[in-house]
Parts: structure tokens; sequence; C-alpha cells
């Protein structure tokens, strides 16, 4: 993998686009889809990816394996997000039977 | 070179695609669905970028575990889909104005980006030469030595959410009859057995 692009080959900046791209998506999906909890927390883990997908590149770019480490980190702490995520919303929707994001609101001052 | 070139765009615009149709879906199965293959092209672009066991793993956990999660509790809930659209249109300008807005500020951090001539002498832990060893080996050489601590910790973290989910979602209901083998198994004779001397003629009482 060599760190200089020339017009064909794929360069980091490449990489950062398609992370910053995807970012935004979930950006973006979590103003759209407001009645759906659950595509709000895929949209995280879309942004979670954009994450990992530039730490990876600045790690082989770089040829430092600490971002490849530290990308396992954060796969292991989206996984829990994500569980402990649908469990609330499993138990939020026993309560109200709805996931939307405006009944969430019992605890409102 | 131009193969991988070629795979690069490949695996780019199917990934930004289906990451458009995860949000755009009206039905949140066919969402999980197109996150699944997002995931999978991530996967192949981490292939390509060297990084084969990063790759694996996110195949094996999120494909495996959390969007099979996603996928389950999707289904298990009843969600009304019509209901869903309603003020999609409301929102759509102001999530469409910020993430503008943000991938310009992206844009513009990451657009002039030059890496620093100091860069090579200040890695934390530089990369085997290729070929030495495979990128798992060099990753468990250093995962489980400098970054032990770190290890652990994630393990904690994962151990701290699987017992916060079970916390959360278990639920005792009155009226179920289930079988409870602790109290079976701590039966004892002297406590439901009584055995009577029964003499001739009288009968037990």
């Amino acid at each position: 993998m060599t760190p200089e692009a020339g017009m064909i080959g794929v360069g980091l900046s490449h990489y950062l686009t398609l992370a910053a791209i995807l970012f935004t998506i979930g950006i973006f999906g979590i103003f759209l889809n407001r009645k759906n909890l659950i595509v709000i927390m895929m949209s995280i883990e879309l942004m979670l990816l954009a994450v990992n997908i530039n730490m990876v590149a600045f790690s082989s770019f770089l040829n430092d394996l600490v971002g490849q480490v530290f990308t396992m980190l954060v796969l292991t702490v989206a996984a829990a997000e994500a569980a402990i995520g649908l469990a609330i919303v499993v138990v939020f929707y026993r309560n109200r039977r709805s996931i939307e994001v405006e009944d969430i609101n019992t605890m409102k001052g | 070179m131009i193969i991988a070139t070629l795979a690069f765009y490949l695996f780019a615009i199917v990934a930004v695609i289906s990451a458009l149709n995860v949000i755009f879906q009206r039905n949140p199965v066919h969402s999980v669905l197109w996150l699944i293959l997002t995931f999978f092209n991530a996967a192949g672009l981490f292939v390509l970028l060297g990084a084969e066991f990063v790759a694996m793993i996110l195949v094996v956990v999120y494909v495996g575990a959390v969007a099979v999660l996603f996928l389950f509790v999707v289904m298990m809930l009843d969600i009304n889909i019509t209901m869903i659209r309603e003020g999609f249109l409301k929102y759509l300008w102001v999530g469409a104005s910020i993430g503008l807005i943000l991938l310009i500020e992206l844009a513009v951090v990451f657009g002039g980006w030059v890496m620093s001539p100091e860069s090579e002498g200040l890695r934390g832990a530089p990369a085997p030469a290729p070929g030495a060893v495979s990128n798992t080996e060099a990753l468990g050489l250093l995962l489980y030595t400098d970054y032990a601590y770190v290890f652990q910790a994630a393990g904690l973290v994962l151990l701290v959410a699987m017992v916060g989910a079970i916390v959360l979602t278990l639920r005792r209901r009155p009226g179920v009859r289930k079988q409870k083998i602790s109290e079976q198994v701590n039966r004892r004779v002297a406590d439901t057995l009584e055995i009577v001397k029964v003499e001739t003629g009288k009968g037990a009482s």
C-alpha cells in the first residue's frame, strides 16, 4: 500500500471522503426518521462505521496498527450500545406500544 | 493497481447507495437488510486496506450479531409502517441542510490533509513489513501485550452490556406457570410426606 496515489490509484483522501459521506448519511438518517427509534439506532451504527473506515484508512496509510486496535474497541462499544439500546426500545415498546421519538417524554420535567 | 481502484469504487458506491437505502426505506426490515449490505461492503474496503482481521470481525460482529439483533427486535415489535412517514418532509429540509453543512465542514477539514513529515517517527506501533507476519498475528501481538488492559476493559464493557440488557428485558409475569427447578430440587421428603401408623379398625384421620 503506497501512501501517495496517482491519478488512478486510491489515496487516503478517497477513503476519508467515503467516510465523510457515510457519516453525513447517518446524521441525515437521525433527522429523517423521527417516528422510528430503531432506524435512528441504525443511523448511529452507520456513523460508527464511518469512524471505523477513517481509523482503518489512517492505520493503513500510516503503517500504524494502533488504528486497527482502536477500531476493534469501537466495534465492541457499538455492539454494547446496540444491545442496550434495543433492550431499552423493547422495554419502552412494552410500556407505551410505540417507538416514536415524540412519545418519549415521560422523564420531561 | 487498476483492479484495486475498480474494487474501491465498486465497494464505495454500493456502500453509499445501501446506506442511503437504510435511511430511506419505508419498512424497517428492509433497512436492516440494506445495513447488512453496507457492512459487507465496508468489510471489502477493509480488505483492500490490508486490514483483514478487522474486516472479518466486522462481518462476524456486525452482520452476525448486531444486524441479527436489529432484525429480531424489528420483527418482534409490531410497528405501524404507514404512520412512520408522517412528518417526513418536515424534517427532510432540516436534516438535509445540517447534513450538507457537516459535509462541507468535513471537506474543509480533510480536503487539505497532508501527512506531516514527522508522522513516520510518531507511530505508536509501526506495522510489520508486508510478508513478515500476517495482519491477524501482528494485531494479536499488539493487543495482548501493549493493549492488554484496554482489551480487558472492552470485555468489561461487553459484560456490563450483557447484564444490562438482561436486567432491562427480564420480567416475571404473574399467572404464568413456569417450572422452578430450584424449588423442585430443594423439596424434602419431610416437608411433603407424612408416614402415619394406622391401627387396625381406626383408620387414618
